[in-house]
């Protein structure tokens, strides 16, 4: 901590800070663009000026930039000293030279951070008369628009690009008034991570294009804390909606997970809640007619067949609430509740939470795995599986930056000095996939082979990290490679271990354990990060209930009826098998898509996305996070039956005569009474009697207009807001919108807003310390604890005969809900079949060419891609894709030439 | 200029070889001429903390134009077993406007800046080394490299320099045409293949320069100056000045503009302004009066006539207000116009900065406009306030580099001695008689308030 000295007062600061971050985490405003948390100082927009004295008795002082400064103990300085404020308004009066004005046309209007900076400086009228630079704009692909004519040169979207996140394709053209950036001709943006130059961006250069489409501004959007359900991680999103329409996804900090950054398929990937072919009303199906039912009728059709004396099998779903999944274990009772997943992904996931909750090692939030000073990645590309953790990945890598500035005493916030300092050292990344990923180019070593001599590897790291461990025959190159390994993570202060579900081998997560158990013994702070498959695939196997296989099993042999909750069992059993085994049955889908599975029922009951619900997801790390409800489809359209899936079953129970739960709360008490391995849930977020100053919690700004007039087309009468019974939250933009007159819970905030600040960079006022936790802690409960012992997994390897499946997990696609948006869908590849070069020799198969593929019952067309880095013998399909069926990874597959 | 002239009142250390109609001398005359002399008296009985106690005691300041001691810049290097690599860098990049100096020493005496560089690399215990050269100057790449080869052959160069197991490796590396190359901080970036941008000092290059090694930028005449100090010692150098100025040494000095003759002269450093303009440079062309001069560059402050007579140094040129920078003066006759000469000066400074920070980005083209309008004269009332509101905005300490406040310099004194110029390229606004039919200001460009105001003014009467 250090003393600072500004406007004559003392304040404590932590002294490793710059000025800028130490002020604003006082609450105090500079003005600034260059400069962000996540990216440091450089020092060029020259916005943050204030003027520094040297001692109590300087009266002169001069003017330093407060992000170049260090807030060291004993620093004085004035922000309102007039000369100060001068040059801050200058600032923006140089940079208005070639803004454009075109506030009124602009998608960054309401929620830009050049706005809110000229308005803190000031700056009001222009003394410029003569011609503005213009510029050409690009086409970057069908996320980001592009507008150079607004840009302030602020140099934030490459240092983001290029430094951060490791793109090649965006740069900075051009010298003096004429920089240009963007990329060297038109074309797609290559980073998975590019939407985040929507926020990085102070200005109106790149806008996201989505919500462009039906663009509304910010003040006119509302939001909710809600949690993205494109994989694992869990990320913190806040969706802005108006007219019953999702229109943007922006990101919501959490500084233990995504804090300033989301992946392109969690921004993008909404276009699923605005679908014209959801279901929205109740359907039953006669004579193989979808005829629609109200509400009423609906549950009693379900009543009536759930209570006609059938067995009953309940299909729970990993992309569902914990709620959903629980309420439907309560109708159909836990012996008849199956996890709706494949054996193997059952299998898979349950391996992981076992290593996770009864291992020794604690599963790495997103900043412990930035933190990590060695990485050993084994099998998995996370890019495709848990996006977030391969852009984390990358500034592991870059952890050496901060490591070798600090040898030179300089500031790792220096950002520029610390790249020149550390040239393109990085931190040890070792990645052992069977397949190229994009991380490689930032690896120590890339290793490629088969899943099983993956396992040998790890095998053979753990044994050399423990002598007591078992190891595996390798020979001399591999050895080597893996007493490298094992060295290098022995000498980490913050050693990591990366693997997952995606290779779809025990063995392989088995053997990553073992070497973080291993790893464990010599360095104490050892952590370990696991992907798993869907957003709640932990929460599903938290229940424990037997997997898909089991429930279809016993469908076959009964006339029962099947609830299948949120869930398209074509994606995860063949046509086949699901053809027979339900065949006699009665299905009633609750679901919030259009899937082959709601094809097949006799009763579909329209759910939830998470933009219309509420509920509880598991993130990879055990994290309980509470999503709540953006908005209410029923207050536009009052014949809309979207309810949350949970509702839907209370209120089959109570036309059942059993115990129906009033709301959210009741379902989550319900749960933690009923399943101690759920208890901690309700502890995720307050619940629905909290209130701050005696009010509910704006999810709109103050400034929303026309609520009052949204139906005016329907009815002239204004409808009440909707009241919310199930959160502390309002749908409207009456309540608290205040940030700092108390401590705000986390999971409470809907959107970045405060007094003054409109942009994202609104999260300032939110933090404890700019570019940390929140003032009120970071949301979520960890729902279970690293606790157990190091006993070390036998990581068996599976035997293999001919071509087996591998499959490869696309950041576009293989997620089946992002897979539906449109903008998603232009950058989803072609289904492809991936054969190793010498394997396609043998079978005289050609780059490109159509080949056939069996695999079981489905005999697949499909273009080749003979590849290099695929190990000989692994067939890699791409999961998710269209044309592509369920996979089972390791089955057996049968290649030949032509279609 | 011959070759060895000598000339009775001062020594030529730096141009004493030089003879330009006989081109430069090859390895085997500069030896004739005692040239390695100072390299073996190094590396055979010297250690380098030796020549940089010589090069201290000597109060050799950088030529480059900002006059730093080139011994204390030395002395901040890590010496010591574990302190390399360590490079040292050559600054070329000779772009300041009216400034021709490192041209002639390249093109006329390649082998005293070869020799020099090896001298201060072993001085600095740096083992490779860099000329960043002005792309434009073929002619001094074609020789440099040409006796980077003869020394190399020699063994002056290369691995185990004169039997020794010191090594010096020495490249010329030519720039693609960025004044702002000339920042030694950039001119590192761009030697390592990235934007030209200056760097955040602290870490002083000294600490994290080239490849984030710790690095010496020298000019190319303050180089040259290090075989004569290690070959004649410091008191040798201080005396060189014979007294004009309590700095040591000789200075390349030189004159451009509408005078009688433009060239560049090595004369004792002090020599006085007057000595360079009227007895090196001829006087004023056509007997015209001299209105103003520059000492030293686009970016130093224009003095006056009666500034002629200080000693050109440093300290003595920094006290009336400008600064000596290259040396080499540029002179503005009393009919050519100051706005034209600055606005000339001021689309250089916008065109060469780097698009790095905001003042200097955006401040300069605003700079150029008005001088522009103004020259044009269609100046606005509030131009001259503006113009010099940017001097203060684009000042010292407000950018990142020394560009934008270098490129104030000029127009900030052109402000304060001939500010009648500035307000003479006001647009007349005519006043309509009683009577005259009128028609209200056009909306937008150039309608002013101050037009408004002086409307209001009329209505009024």
């Amino acid at each position: 901590m250090a003393k600072i000295h500004v406007e004559g007062k003392v304040h404590e600061v932590n002294g490793a800070d710059n000025l800028l971050q130490a002020c604003l985490s006082l609450g105090l405003d500079i003005s600034y663009f260059c400069w962000h948390p996540a990216l440091g100082s450089v020092g060029s927009c020259r916005q943050c000026a204030v003027k520094q004295y040297k001692d109590a008795d300087d009266k002169n002082g001069r003017i330093v930039m407060s992000c170049m400064t260090p807030a060291s103990d004993g620093t004085y300085i004035s922000i309102a000293d007039e000369e100060a404020k001068e040059f801050r308004e200058a600032m923006v009066a140089l940079l208005m030279t070639n803004h454009p004005h075109d506030c009124p046309v602009c998608e960054e209007g309401g929620h830009c951070h050049l706005q809110d900076m000229t308005v803190m400086t000031g700056h009001h009228s222009r003394d410029y008369r003569f011609t503005k630079r213009t510029h050409n704009n690009q086409y970057l692909g069908p996320f980001i628009g592009h507008e150079m004519n607004r840009c302030i040169s602020c140099y934030r979207c490459v240092r983001y690009y290029k430094d951060y996140a490791g793109g090649k394709d965006l740069g900075v053209f051009g010298s003096a008034s004429r920089v240009y950036f963007g990329r060297a001709e038109d074309g797609v943006l290559e980073s998975e991570f590019s939407g985040n130059l929507t926020e990085v961006c102070p200005t109106g250069v790149f806008t996201d294009k989505t919500h462009s489409e039906h663009y509304t501004r910010k003040w006119d959007m509302q939001f909710a804390p809600a949690i993205c359900t494109g994989c694992a991680v869990g990320c913190n999103i806040s969706p802005g909606e108006r007219y019953g329409e999702v229109r943007r996804i922006e990101n919501r900090y959490h500084s233990e997970l995504n804090g300033y950054f989301l992946c392109d398929r969690g921004r993008f990937g909404y276009g699923h809640v605005n679908s014209e072919d959801r279901p929205r009303h109740a359907l039953i199906k006669r004579e193989g007619q979808w005829i629609a039912l109200n509400k009423t009728d609906a549950i009693a059709q379900a009543a009536a067949v759930l209570g006609g004396h059938k067995p009953l099998i309940g299909i729970g779903s990993p992309r569902a609430s914990l709620e959903a999944n629980f309420a439907l274990r309560a109708l159909v009772g836990a012996e008849n509740f199956y996890a709706g997943v494949s054996a193997q992904d059952a299998g898979l996931t349950a391996l992981c939470l076992k290593v996770l909750r009864d291992g020794p090692v604690p599963a790495a939030t997103i900043k412990r795995i930035e933190k990590a000073d060695a990485v050993f990645v084994l099998g998995e590309d996370t890019l495709g599986t848990a996006a977030r953790v391969a852009l984390a990945l990358r500034q592991a890598a870059r952890g050496k930056l901060a490591t070798m500035s600090a040898e030179k005493r300089v500031p790792e916030w220096q950002a520029n000095s610390a790249n020149d300092i550390a040239q393109h050292a990085l931190n040890p990344i070792f990645i052992a996939t069977p397949v190229a990923t994009k991380l490689d180019e930032i690896a120590a070593v890339a290793h490629r082979a088969s899943v099983n001599d993956l396992v040998s590897l790890a095998q053979a790291v753990t044994h050399a990290l423990d002598g007591n461990a078992p190891t595996a025959k390798v020979n001399a190159d591999t050895a080597a490679l893996a007493q490298r390994i094992a060295d290098t993570l022995r000498a980490a202060k913050n050693p990591l271990v990366v693997s997952g579900t995606g290779c779809g081998s025990v063995a392989l997560i088995e053997a990553a354990a073992n070497v973080a158990f291993a790893l464990k013994k010599v360095v104490e702070t050892t952590a370990i990060s696991l992907a798993i498959p869907e957003a709640n695939s932990f929460g599903l196997a938290l229940f424990n209930a037997p997997a898909l296989d089991a429930a279809l099993a016993k469908a076959a042999q009964t006339q029962s009826v099947v609830l299948v909750l949120e869930n398209d069992l074509s994606r995860r059993a063949t046509a086949t098998l699901l053809d027979e085994s339900l065949a006699k049955c009665t299905v009633i889908a609750l679901d919030h898509q259009q899937t082959a599975t709601t094809a097949t029922a006799a009763l579909l009951l329209p759910a939830a996305s998470f933009a219309e619900g509420d509920g509880t997801f598991v993130n990879f790390e055990g994290r309980a996070q509470r999503s709540f409800q953006n908005f209410d489809p029923a207050y536009y359209d009052r014949h809309v039956a979207t309810q949350e899936s949970w509702r839907w079953i209370s209120e089959v129970r109570l036309a059942l005569g059993q115990p129906a739960w009033a709301n959210l709360d009741a379902v989550i008490a319900d749960a933690e009474a009923t399943l101690p391995v759920l208890k901690g849930i309700a502890a995720a977020a307050p619940d629905a009697s909290f209130r701050l100053q005696g009010a509910k919690l704006a999810r709109a700004p103050q400034r929303q207009s026309g609520r009052t007039a949204m139906r005016a087309n329907v009815f002239v009468h204004e409808p009440r807001a909707t009241q919310d019974a199930d959160s502390a939250l309002a749908f409207s933009m009456e309540g608290v919108n205040s940030t700092h007159a108390v401590t705000r819970p986390a999971a409470l905030i809907p959107f970045a807003w405060s007094p003054g600040w409109n942009s994202p960079s609104a999260w300032n006022k939110f933090q404890a310390e700019v570019g940390g936790a929140m003032k009120g802690g970071d949301s979520g409960v960890h729902l279970f604890k690293h606790n157990g012992a190091a006993e070390y997994f036998p990581a068996k390897l599976e035997a293999v005969d001919g071509l087996t499946v591998l499959p490869i997990h696309s950041h576009f696609g293989s997620e089946e809900l992002s897979a539906k948006a449109k903008p998603i869908q232009e950058r989803i590849p072609q289904a492809y079949v991936a054969i190793n070069v010498a394997d396609a020799q043998r079978l005289g198969i050609e780059h490109q060419s159509l080949t056939r593929v069996e695999l079981g019952e489905y005999v697949l067309s499909l273009p080749a891609k003979v590849r290099v880095d695929l190990p000989a013998g692994s067939i890699g399909l791409p999961v998710g894709l269209a044309g592509i069926p369920p996979l089972t990874a390791g089955a057996s597959v049968r290649i030949s030439k032509g279609a | 200029m011959s070759r060895a002239a000598k000339d009775a009142n001062y020594q030529k250390p730096l141009t004493r070889l030089i003879d330009v109609a006989a081109g430069p001398l090859d390895l085997a005359g500069y030896e004739a001429e005692g040239g390695y002399t100072a390299l073996k008296t190094a590396v055979k009985t010297l250690q380098p903390q030796d020549i940089q106690g010589k090069v201290k005691d000597a109060n050799l300041r950088g030529r480059g134009g900002a006059g730093f001691p080139t011994g204390i810049k030395w002395s901040l290097i890590p010496m010591g077993p574990n302190s390399g690599p360590k490079y040292l860098v050559c600054n070329a990049d000779e772009m300041e406007p009216g400034t021709f100096k490192d041209r002639l020493l390249m093109e006329q005496a390649p082998h005293q800046l070869v020799e020099a560089m090896a001298v201060a690399a072993y001085a600095i215990g740096a083992n490779l080394g860099y000329i960043f050269l002005r792309g434009e100057y073929v002619l001094c790449a074609e020789r440099l490299n040409k006796a980077i080869a003869e020394a190399k052959a020699k063994n002056y160069l290369g691995k185990n320099i004169l039997g020794g197991d010191w090594g010096f490796d020495l490249y010329v590396h030519t720039g693609a045409g960025r004044y702002i190359c000339g920042e030694e901080t950039a001119l590192i970036n761009s030697l390592e293949g990235r934007r030209a941008n200056p760097r955040a000092k602290p870490p002083f290059p000294q600490i994290a320069g080239l490849w984030g090694r710790p690095t010496i930028v020298n000019n190319v005449e303050t180089l040259c100056n290090i075989p004569h100090i290690v070959n004649n010692g410091a008191d040798w150098f201080k005396a060189l000045s014979q007294g004009k100025s309590k700095d040591g040494g000789t200075k390349l000095y030189g004159c451009s503009g509408l005078s009688n003759k433009r060239g560049v002269w090595e004369l004792p450093i002090g020599t006085s302004a007057r000595e360079i303009l009227e007895v090196h440079a001829g006087g004023m062309k056509g007997g015209k009066k001299l209105k103003a001069w520059l000492p030293g560059g686009a970016s130093t402050d224009f003095l006056l006539p009666e500034h002629l007579d200080l000693a050109m140094d440093f300290d003595t040129i920094s006290k009336a207000g400008s600064r000596m920078g290259t040396g080499l003066i540029t002179v503005v006759n009393e009919v050519q116009s100051i706005v034209s000469a600055v606005r000339n000066l001021e689309e250089f400074m916008a065109r060469e900065s780097c698009g790095w920070c905001t003042p200097c980005r955006d401040g300069l083209p605003w700079t150029v406009k008005i001088m522009r309008a103004i020259e044009a004269g269609e100046g606005q009332p509030s131009d001259i306030n503006t113009l010099s509101k940017l001097t203060r905005w684009l000042g010292p300490g407000r950018t990142f580099c020394a560009h934008a406040p270098g490129a104030m310099e000029p127009l900030q004194s052109a402000l304060k001695y001939f500010r009648e110029e500035f307000e003479a390229g006001m647009a007349v606004v005519k006043m309509p008689e009683s009577g005259d039919v009128c028609a209200l200001p056009e909306h937008g460009v150039g309608a002013k308030a101050d037009y408004a105001k002086e409307r209001m003014k009329w209505v009024n009467q």
